[in-house]
């Protein structure tokens, strides 16, 4: 008889810090105290505190582990299995502002505050089920949408559910779900398709390789009932190769759906026949872009097309298509199963629902979070993910990725949604929060984007391809020094006309970090342009190290540690020390900081 | 599977399973006393025999089994506490699987304190 079960992460994050193998070693622990017939490990989907990892998760108590390592796990098991005490020192313990001895331990992962502000629909099943075993789904109401969909409701019905739900794309755009669906329908046709977008490019966002890790089945059931709906009969993911254990996940849950008839043909004996087939992207993020990942499947070249014809009329393989994110199919089977009425009365009024967030940067909690749309960004950054670490003010967050825009500090108390995001020039892009410090230059993270838009315009339209590029070298002068006020303006100029004149999403998109650092934090680029300076200290051929000669005791550590021997000593000693202090020859110096981090008076500086 | 009723045997079959993971206030506790004195006086078969009887009598979503460290009655132990919102607190001591079956039967399912296995009826001065 099973009386406990621990749960063990198996999401990418926890993976690399090294799970798989605590999970064996946790197994023959268990079987050394002869505990295999009471307690159960399960391996499961990302909990959200990748930060923290190995996360370690023991009911029926929920006592929630953190950073557990092997040798740790003889005595969870003695103390914690055997005898029903938990580890309190592995136990995780909410940082708390200022002393350690202040934080709060919480025995349940539900009593953090990382968990308490949250709301779980798209991620409700991960951490909580084996994904890899689809009897765990349907003991979590698995596939019961898909038989009440079947069985009781038209396809009309359906879109009509997913019209009212007010259900928006989680992708980025944000269009309405219900509206896909009802073009695709209306199009005539004898082979419609549909499609899953698990193509997650943006850096710092990793929430569908998480759904699809945690709780595959929710979006094979969630693509059925979308082929119903629409009249389709064949799906496929288009997922990046570069996520593994996503694709394996992915692969034993269509095989088991097969198995037990949940895919193929006269599903439910209903006579509705549907399949579903992966594809593996190679990682460019224009596939990420609709008619582009389309292409793609087809075995073409990944590029975009103009649109019209939109792929609800013409999509894959010329046929209509719908084409959903996975994040936006992880809310489907709870929509139908709880209704209409229930999803909206979560979030605001133009955007229902949760949305799930990748928090990185500098915050304390790295890691995942659902919350309803128009939770503002302060209880987000503050509460859920702990703060700026090591004392630091927040500057700003970067929503979106490449496509999005910077959000200061003037802004924190804006409840997020699809339109005030976009009302304060950023977007909700698929869902990436960077998190930024004093300490992070705004020009120089609009340059990181740009950096990488550059190397992923696909090159079919001159206005992204060009564009694109021209706009870093103009971000490169001002970093560089050498940059007028009069190509501020002219920078601008370029932003407008790239976003206006490009063939897709990518180069529509590119110019917004430029646009929302210059329109918030104007000042540093004047900084950058007339002054010289770099404010926060990171744009290196601005920066000049310098000694102050009346801190300096002339140890001579900074000499050592110099790989450029850049740094002489000098005539002068200050009064009451005993040696000469030390110089730094500016034409020498290659700017790499190794004497600052060396010198224990403080006596050298970056300006 | 070709019909409903196949997935909602599944879904019955596996309810039991999971429900050790949802947390739910509104559950009956039910605690074991596992420290090493309990362990010693033969807590672990009692333990298992309310698992498995929890689990027959489909008791599984609302009784959580769960275990404790030292109460503090060591000579009292397997000592068994069930735990319920609204209701004080019973305690059970000397526990044996039996006994343990009489406690799930009558007390879970039943609604009525077994009074004779309580620690009021050992030692009515404690």
């Amino acid at each position: 008889m099973i009386r406990s079960h621990v749960l063990i992460c198996g999401g990418t994050g926890c993976t690399s810090s090294g799970s798989a193998k605590l999970h064996t070693r946790l197994e023959e622990e268990i079987k050394a105290k002869g505990l295999e017939n009471e307690v159960k490990v399960v391996q499961t989907g990302c909990f959200g505190l990748c930060a923290l990892g190995p996360i370690m998760i023991v009911y029926p108590d929920g006592t929630f582990y953190s950073m557990v390592k092997e040798e740790d796990l003889p005595e969870i098991v003695e103390e914690h299995l055997l005898k029903g005490r938990p580890v309190e020192r592995l136990v995780y313990k909410d940082k708390a502002e200022g002393e350690e001895a202040a934080a709060e331990e919480h025995y349940s992962l539900n009593d953090t505050a990382f968990y308490k502000k949250q709301m779980r629909v798209a991620l409700r099943n991960c951490g909580v089920i084996d994904p890899e075993i689809i009897d765990e789904y349907i003991a979590m109401d698995g596939y019961k949408a898909l038989g009440k969909v079947l069985t009781e409701m038209t396809p009309e019905d359906v879109i009509q559910t997913m019209l009212d739900s007010g259900l928006r794309g989680r992708g980025g755009a944000g269009f309405p779900t219900g509206m896909k669906w009802k073009f695709a329908r209306a199009s005539q046709s004898d082979k419609k398709y549909v499609c899953c977008n698990a193509d997650e490019g943006d850096p710092g966002a990793f929430m569908d390789r998480s759904v699809l890790e945690g709780d595959p089945h929710a979006v094979i059931e969630a693509m059925a009932i979308a082929a119903y709906a629409i009249g389709a009969d064949q799906g496929y993911v288009y997922i990046r190769a570069e996520y593994p254990i996503a694709v394996k996940r992915l692969s034993i849950a269509i095989q088991q759906a097969r198995e037990y008839g949940l895919l193929g043909k006269d599903i439910f004996g209903t006579g509705f026949n549907f399949d579903l087939d992966i594809r593996l992207g190679a990682g460019a993020f224009v596939c990420g872009e609709e008619t582009a990942l389309m292409t793609s499947i087809e075995g073409k070249r990944g590029e975009p097309r103009p649109r019209p014809p939109f792929p609800a009329v013409k999509g894959l393989f010329a046929q209509p298509t719908v084409l959903n994110n996975v994040e936006t199919y992880a809310n489907i089977p709870q929509i139908i199963l709880k209704g209409v009425d229930w999803f909206r009365s979560i979030g605001t009024e133009k955007s229902k629902g949760t949305k799930v967030f990748a928090l990185g940067g500098k915050i304390t909690n790295t890691g995942l979070v659902e919350v309803p749309m128009g939770t503002p960004l302060r209880t987000i950054i503050e509460e859920i993910g702990g703060g700026i670490p090591n004392g630091k003010k927040f500057k700003a967050a970067q929503t979106g990725g490449p496509s999005g825009g910077c959000i200061p500090a003037e802004h924190l108390d804006v409840p997020i949604d699809y339109d005030n995001l976009i009302a304060i020039g950023s977007m909700m892009g698929s869902g990436g929060l960077i998190v930024m410090d004093e300490d992070n230059c705004m020009v120089d993270i609009a340059k990181f984007f740009l950096e990488f838009t550059v190397d992923e315009s696909c090159g079919k339209c001159t206005p992204c391809r060009i564009g694109t590029r021209r706009l870093l070298e103009m971000l490169t002068k001002i970093t560089d020094g050498k940059a007028t006020l009069e190509d501020l303006d002219k920078m601008e100029e370029l932003c407008y006309y790239i976003k206006e004149n490009s063939l897709c999403g990518l180069g529509q998109t590119a110019p917004n970090p430029v646009l929302s650092t210059l329109k918030f934090f104007r000042d540093e680029y004047v900084a950058h342009i007339v002054d010289k300076t770099c404010p926060a200290g990171v744009c290196k051929n601005l920066l000049k190290y310098s000694v102050i000669s009346d801190k300096c005791f002339g140890c001579g550590m900074c000499m050592r540690a110099c790989p450029a021997s850049a740094i002489y000593v000098t005539d002068y000693t200050a009064p009451g020390k005993k040696k000469p202090a030390v110089a730094i020859d500016t034409d020498k110096c290659v700017k790499c900081g190794a004497c600052i981090g060396t010198c224990k008076f403080s006596a050298i500086t970056k300006k | 599977m070709k019909t409903l009723a196949e997935l909602e045997a599944i879904r019955e079959r596996m309810k039991g399973k999971v429900a050790v993971r949802e947390a739910n206030d509104n559950t009956i506790r039910i605690v074991v006393g596992m420290a090493t004195c309990g362990i010693a006086a033969g807590a672990r078969p009692v333990l298992n025999a309310i698992a498995e009887e929890v689990s027959k009598q489909g008791l599984s979503e609302t009784v959580t089994v769960t275990q404790t460290g030292c109460i503090g009655l060591c000579q009292y132990e397997p000592i068994v506490e069930v735990y319920q919102q609204g209701k004080e607190k019973v305690t059970y001591v000397k526990m044996d699987s039996e006994k343990a079956k009489k406690v799930i039967e009558d007390h879970i399912k039943g609604g009525k304190v077994v009074n004779d296995y309580t620690i009021g009826a050992y030692n009515p001065n404690l």
